[in-house]
């Protein structure tokens, strides 16, 4: 366990870093430079500032300084947005977009749970077709469609929800309805089709034929080997909101992680670039270690190779 | 043919002699196959026609399909002509210009969709949209099929060292969030891609737009791993067959035995997953274009499309609910296409 453990972390970090390598030599990669855009500026002065953020050194160099400064925990400052630390935006804007996420998983857990119980306990009934409908139907739709679709009748049309920002509890209707989707309808059909097929195993027989009362059997026997599943999909789940929130966060001007990434790379922000891409991976790469290890202990069924 | 009885001493305890006379022609005709063999193929097929949802779904794909590729052909409308006065008119209406010639007694095809505010024709564009949005799919499903069924037959019939190393390739290329590399990859191919289509003799990347060759090499660097993996687990199994060995007796070369033998044998998989990965790739696409990585103006995604209906929406609903409509039934109805090929071909891929 410990070994496999210590194995996936390895293996986590190993790619951290090959997300870090590959994106810093595929943005420097890109013609043009943070400063080149602005043409106010002479070229006397561009270049005193590709000498002060050290851009004007070999790109070898650059990516070891990099990588030293990174161990050190420093990012670096942000190169369009003057004076700032690039690691200080990152801490502020995080939040937002960490708390769109979370609200948006649960959301989507507990929609998609007791959906796709209610299907697979009526199964072939009309609930049941009714849930597999929505469940196609969510799968399809893709995430800015819904959002602006959403943000279309609501927001402007019947001016139910606020449209812009997260400054009141309304605000985070639309967003996250529109995040937890796509979401929402997977797991849905994930648990519907893992508790049929729980429903069928011999142990179930067994509980029914001892007498447990079905309230029992559905919490104790039938949902803990169910939802298995739906727990291994919860890392790439929160990997999805996470990257998905770019375009909600665009149109409901969220003032999120996701916007900073979009505009940095419209701006050649190098270190905000790789600040947000380093984060973001991580977060992503430490949510699926630690669904993979909760899997083992889960269940136990498992061997670990 | 007379029937011949054999002696049997009656003290032996030997066989019965009688159970080795030749067969009436009864009893060979109860051992006739009633059925003839159903191949692969046909029974696949078989299953597949009775799905009435796979069927459904497969109508509205030749019909997207001649609505995409067919139609803007004939079209008296394309889709980067600016019309002069026509600009932003509802459905089925028709500017000044046009009712007077419509007066004047000459026929102007109906706006079915309307027209945008550069004035050109909405339901052609929508056609050219779909067309972009599923040669995307297409051709990105051909590159995964291609380089997935490649390195995950050559990682499972190498195994040992090779298939370790292959398979930690596509643990850490699984594990990358895809993204945050893919826009990155777009904009970093976007401005290279855009020089070398203005060299001689790279005209085509012009027509095509540096953006949509970008999108077609973030796909094929990216979003074969999946594929890879399946294919592999498949040949694992296959390799170990009796054909293989007899194969690998008669001298055949590693590389013929994966192409002869172990890819003909998994292609029900990889039909079903090539077809699965067909609205992923649409998704993706309209995603970027949605980000503005898409496709270059004039020409038109369905993403770009939605994009472009978005800052109008409240006076032009329209522009915006037509290709949030098509993408999603183009994604609904391959995603629905797909489940049926693999319940009928691969029903064993369904967990």
């Amino acid at each position: 366990m410990v070994k496999y453990t210590v194995k996936r972390i390895g293996m986590g970090l190993f790619s951290i870093f090959i997300v870090a390598t590959l994106t810093f030599f595929l943005m420097n990669m890109v013609p043009g430079g943070p400063f080149v855009a602005e043409k106010s500026m002479s070229k006397a002065a561009q270049q005193a500032l590709a000498e002060k953020y050290g851009l004007d050194k070999p790109i070898l160099e650059r990516y070891g300084t990099y990588l030293t400064d990174l161990l050190h925990g420093d990012m670096g400052p942000s190169l369009k947005q003057r004076g700032r630390e690039v690691s200080d935006i990152i801490f502020s804007k995080f939040p937002v977009s960490a708390k769109l996420a979370g609200i948006a998983v649960l959301v989507a857990l507990c929609v998609g749970i007791p959906l796709g119980c209610l299907a697979a306990y009526n199964r072939g009934k009309w609930a049941d077709n009714l849930i597999i409908v929505f469940a196609t139907c969510g799968i399809a739709v893709p995430s800015f469609i819904s959002s602006v679709l959403l943000l279309y009748t609501f927001g402007m049309n019947l001016k139910l929800l606020p449209v812009v920002g997260l400054n009141e509890a309304a605000a985070y209707v639309m967003p996250v309805t529109a995040l937890a989707l796509y979401p929402a309808a997977y797991i849905t059909r994930l648990m519907r089709s893992s508790l049929l097929d729980v429903m069928g195993q011999d142990y179930m027989r067994t509980a029914r034929a001892k007498g447990v009362s079905n309230f029992k059997i559905l919490f104790k026997h039938a949902l803990r080997n169910a939802v298995l599943p739906v727990v291994t999909y919860v890392g790439p789940m929160l990997a999805g909101l996470m990257t998905g929130s770019f375009v909600v966060e665009k149109i409901f001007t969220v003032p999120g992680l996701g916007r900073e990434f979009v505009s940095a790379i419209t701006n050649r922000d190098y270190t905000m670039i790789m600040g947000t891409t380093i984060i973001l991976a991580t977060l992503v790469i430490a949510a699926n270690v630690i669904v993979d290890v909760l899997y083992k202990i889960i269940d136990p069924r498992i061997k670990l190779k | 043919m007379a029937e011949k009885k054999i002696q049997k001493n009656p003290l032996s305890l030997q066989l019965n002699a009688d159970d080795f006379n030749l067969a009436s022609g009864e009893e060979k005709q109860s051992l006739v196959v009633m059925r003839e063999s159903v191949s692969f193929w046909k029974d696949g097929f078989r299953r597949l026609g009775k799905n009435k949802i796979a069927m459904v779904s497969l109508f509205f794909i030749v019909l997207i399909m001649i609505f995409a590729y067919i139609v803007p052909v004939f079209y008296p409308y394309t889709y980067a002509q600016q019309i002069r006065g026509s600009e932003n008119l509802a459905p089925f209406t028709y500017s000044e210009k046009e009712q007077a010639r419509i007066d004047a007694g000459e026929s102007v095809f109906p706006h079915v969709c309307g027209t945008d505010k550069s004035g050109r024709d909405y339901a052609v564009r929508l056609m050219l949209g779909a067309r972009i949005s599923l040669t995307v799919g297409l051709l990105c499903s051909v590159l995964v099929l291609l380089i997935g069924a490649t390195f995950g037959a050559i990682s499972g019939f190498l195994g040992g060292w090779a298939d370790m190393i292959m398979m930690r390739i596509t643990d850490i290329l699984y594990t990358i969030p895809d993204i945050l590399l893919i826009i990155l990859l777009a904009v970093a191919f976007k401005e290279p891609l855009e020089v070398l289509a203005s060299k001689p003799g790279f005209g085509w990347l012009q027509t095509l737009g540096p953006n949509l060759v970008s999108i077609f090499i973030v796909f094929a660097l990216l979003y074969w791993v999946g594929m890879a993996r399946i294919v592999r687990s498949q040949v694992l199994t296959l390799k170990e067959a009796e054909y293989v060995t007899a194969a690998r007796a008669l001298g055949a070369s590693g590389g013929r035995i994966i192409k002869k033998h172990l890819l003909t044998n998994c292609i029900g998989t990889l039909i079903v997953t090539t077809t699965l990965q067909i609205p992923s790739a649409i998704f993706t696409e309209s995603y970027l274009s949605f980000l503005g990585l898409g496709v270059a103006s004039p020409m038109p995604s369905l993403g770009s499309l939605a994009t472009d209906a978005v800052k109008g929406m409240n006076t032009y609903p329209h522009l915006l609910l037509l290709p949030a409509l098509l993408i999603s039934v183009i994604i609904l109805v391959f995603n629905l296409f797909g489940d049926g090929l693999r319940d009928a071909f691969d029903p064993k891929l369904k967990n």
